[in-house]
């Protein structure tokens, strides 16, 4: 790349003095922004978690604006559940799509579907919601009035709408990771006599793991951050995470009681942007971590 | 397969096999199945009245013509800033930039900054454009925050497209004597422009898709056409098809409409990808 030629032409005139700043700048926008957003997140964010006090903040279980109650705990737990859900079962889902997509799909057959799958990534998150409340909620209606509870929004419908939408995520990173695998890897099982399953499950996703690591990670991600489909199907009360009960999720704590709230309550709303923001940071860090290390041992 | 390594059946095996085609096959079902849905129960609210007008309370008719505008405008603002900078940035960190370390950085934060959810990015934008820089809740407030959300697609698609102009043509024409500014005019920037143009698609698939994030900072509600000039019009608030859907089929319970909407948006997505296939096709075929 450093080739020679190109990079030492040293240019005299103006224009291209300024074009070197013009892409400097551009170059450092995105620098730049994450920059402005944590310092934004955190100047917003910290006098609300100050004046309410961190660990009353954090661990209260109690969210009640109208009286003074900011505990967030319910929904950062409601969250965490979601999430977790949401991964559990997605992840066998998406590495059996992404094996039968790069190991045993014929080409065609293999474009269709992954077509498909790019189609499921592009619908938008509130389109999500309106199935979700439609197709997907109902049937938690039955199970939750099959045991005497009331019908509402459901942890458990939210979970169920975040496993469509990571689904595409985590499928798209493990394929691309199996595509990755050495062919080599593959043709020497199968000549010492692996099966063609044995060398998929003991060879290629062994081989593959780094990469379906990082999907894991991005899907967390995608998972934490979702706000509109949640708020559509979840039922939204502030409640400790019950999975047939209604869940509000940190996305949700921010945009639902966002246009009517103001003072202590708008500014607890920005805490828990901050407390939000401090999660994804999180996991940025941990995704640089995986991909590193999936780096390395290539 | 063949006789050697297909004569011995594991039962093992056959079980692994049949759940992995059966999980490809519901999930395949299940977009069809969504895709479907959609269009069947949406299909029949897209009518020309639907399409070209206001709300209009007093003749109990719905339409989603602002809503449209709105959603024009915000694309073209965002893109306005945001497809220059992004093909700026890719063509900075691709071609001039020396220092690996910065190369690294500005690739951690845009990674950074394509993580960040979209409520995080309407808190930002209410916080930053809205109150800091005095532009209230607006369409342009909304263009700039989407600015930031769509400017990672845009550098990493752009800078995939760059590494693919072979160095060839970047020696022949430093050695016929062009400059570095006249090479990205002339030579790198037509070479990439497939990746650019796959780049705006994708933004744009994105920015429709929006809504979280401009609820809070470009309003919530589409009842009227914009009014005044171009300039009065994007100073204003008004919420995009998106957030139209969420206001139909949440805040007021009419599922009809929104599946109206959720047809017109699949619609869009659908030929957006449909798009960046056929340009993914002609840049291979023209490869070879």
């Amino acid at each position: 790349m450093e080739t020679s030629i190109t990079r030492s032409r040293g240019s005299k005139a103006p224009i291209e003095a300024v074009m070197n700043c013009v892409f400097l700048v551009c170059g450092l926008t995105a620098v730049a922004s994450v920059v402005l957003i944590s310092i934004y997140m955190i100047a917003s964010g910290a006098p609300a978690v100050a004046k309410i006090g961190a660990p009353r903040f954090l661990a209260g279980q109690i969210w009640n604006p109208e009286s003074g109650k900011f505990g967030i705990l319910p929904l950062i737990l409601s969250s965490i559940t979601a999430t977790g859900l949401a991964i559990l079962i997605a992840l066998p889902v998406a590495i059996s799509v992404a094996v039968y997509l790069t190991h045993i799909a014929k080409e065609r057959t293999a474009n269709a579907i992954l077509f498909l799958i790019e189609l499921l990534a592009g619908i938008p998150s509130v389109v999500y919601g309106l199935l979700g409340a439609i197709l997907i909620a109902p049937i938690i209606f039955k199970i939750q009035t099959a045991l005497g509870l009331p019908m509402s929004g459901s942890l458990a419908s939210a979970s169920i709408v975040l496993v469509i939408m990571i689904l595409p995520t985590i499928i798209s990173v493990s394929v691309s990771s199996i595509n990755a695998v050495p062919k080599e890897y593959n043709d020497i099982s199968l000549a010492l006599g692996s099966s063609k399953m044995q060398s998929i499950v003991k060879v290629i996703l062994p081989a593959g793991k780094s990469g379906i690591v990082s999907g894991i990670v991005l899907g967390v991600g995608r998972a934490i951050g979702e706000t509109m489909a949640i708020m559509m199907v979840a039922g939204n009360a502030p409640i400790m995470p019950e999975l047939l009960k209604p869940a509000r999720l940190l996305t949700v704590g921010v945009s639902m009681e966002w246009a009517y709230s103001s003072g202590l309550h708008r500014e607890a709303l920005y805490g828990i942007g901050l407390v939000l923001f401090a999660f994804i940071m999180i996991i940025n860090v941990f995704l640089s971590f995986a991909l590193k290390n999936g780096g390395a041992k290539r | 397969m063949n006789s050697i390594t297909g004569k011995r059946k594991r039962p093992a095996d056959a079980a692994l096999y049949i759940i992995i085609v059966s999980f490809t096959i519901s999930v395949s079902a299940m977009v069809v199945y969504f895709i479907g849905y959609i269009l069947f129960k949406g299909v029949r609210g897209v009518t020309l009245s639907f399409l070209t007008t206001a709300p209009n309370p007093i003749n109990n008719t719905v339409g989603i013509l602002p809503a449209i505008i709105n959603t024009v405008y915000i694309i073209f603002l965002s893109l306005l800033v945001a497809v220059p900078v992004g093909v700026g940035g890719a063509i900075y960190i691709n071609e001039y930039a020396k220092s690996s370390r910065l190369i690294r950085l500005i690739e951690f934060t845009t990674e950074t900054l394509s993580g960040v959810p979209s409520i995080i990015f309407g808190v930002f934008g209410y916080v930053f454009f809205c109150m800091f820089l005095g532009l209230k809740v607006s369409l342009i407030s909304g263009a700039f925050t989407l600015t930031l959300m769509v400017l990672p697609i845009i550098i990493r698609t752009t800078q995939e497209a760059l590494k693919a102009v072979p160095v060839s043509y970047r020696e022949g024409a430093a050695g016929l004597g062009a400059t570095k500014w006249y090479m990205i005019r002339t030579i790198l920037i037509p070479s990439a422009s497939g990746g650019i143009i796959t780049a705006v698609i994708l933004s744009v698939g994105r920015i429709v898709g929006e809504s979280a994030a401009l609820i809070l900072v470009a309003g919530g509600s589409a009842m009227y056409m914009p009014k005044g000039n171009f300039f009065q019009q994007i100073m204003g608030s008004g919420s995009t098809l998106s957030v139209e859907l969420y206001r139909y089929a949440y805040s007021r319970g009419e599922n009809e409409i929104g599946f109206a909407i959720a047809a017109i948006l699949l619609v869009i997505v659908i030929l957006l990808n449909l798009t960046i296939k056929t340009i993914k096709k002609r840049l291979n075929g023209g490869a070879k």
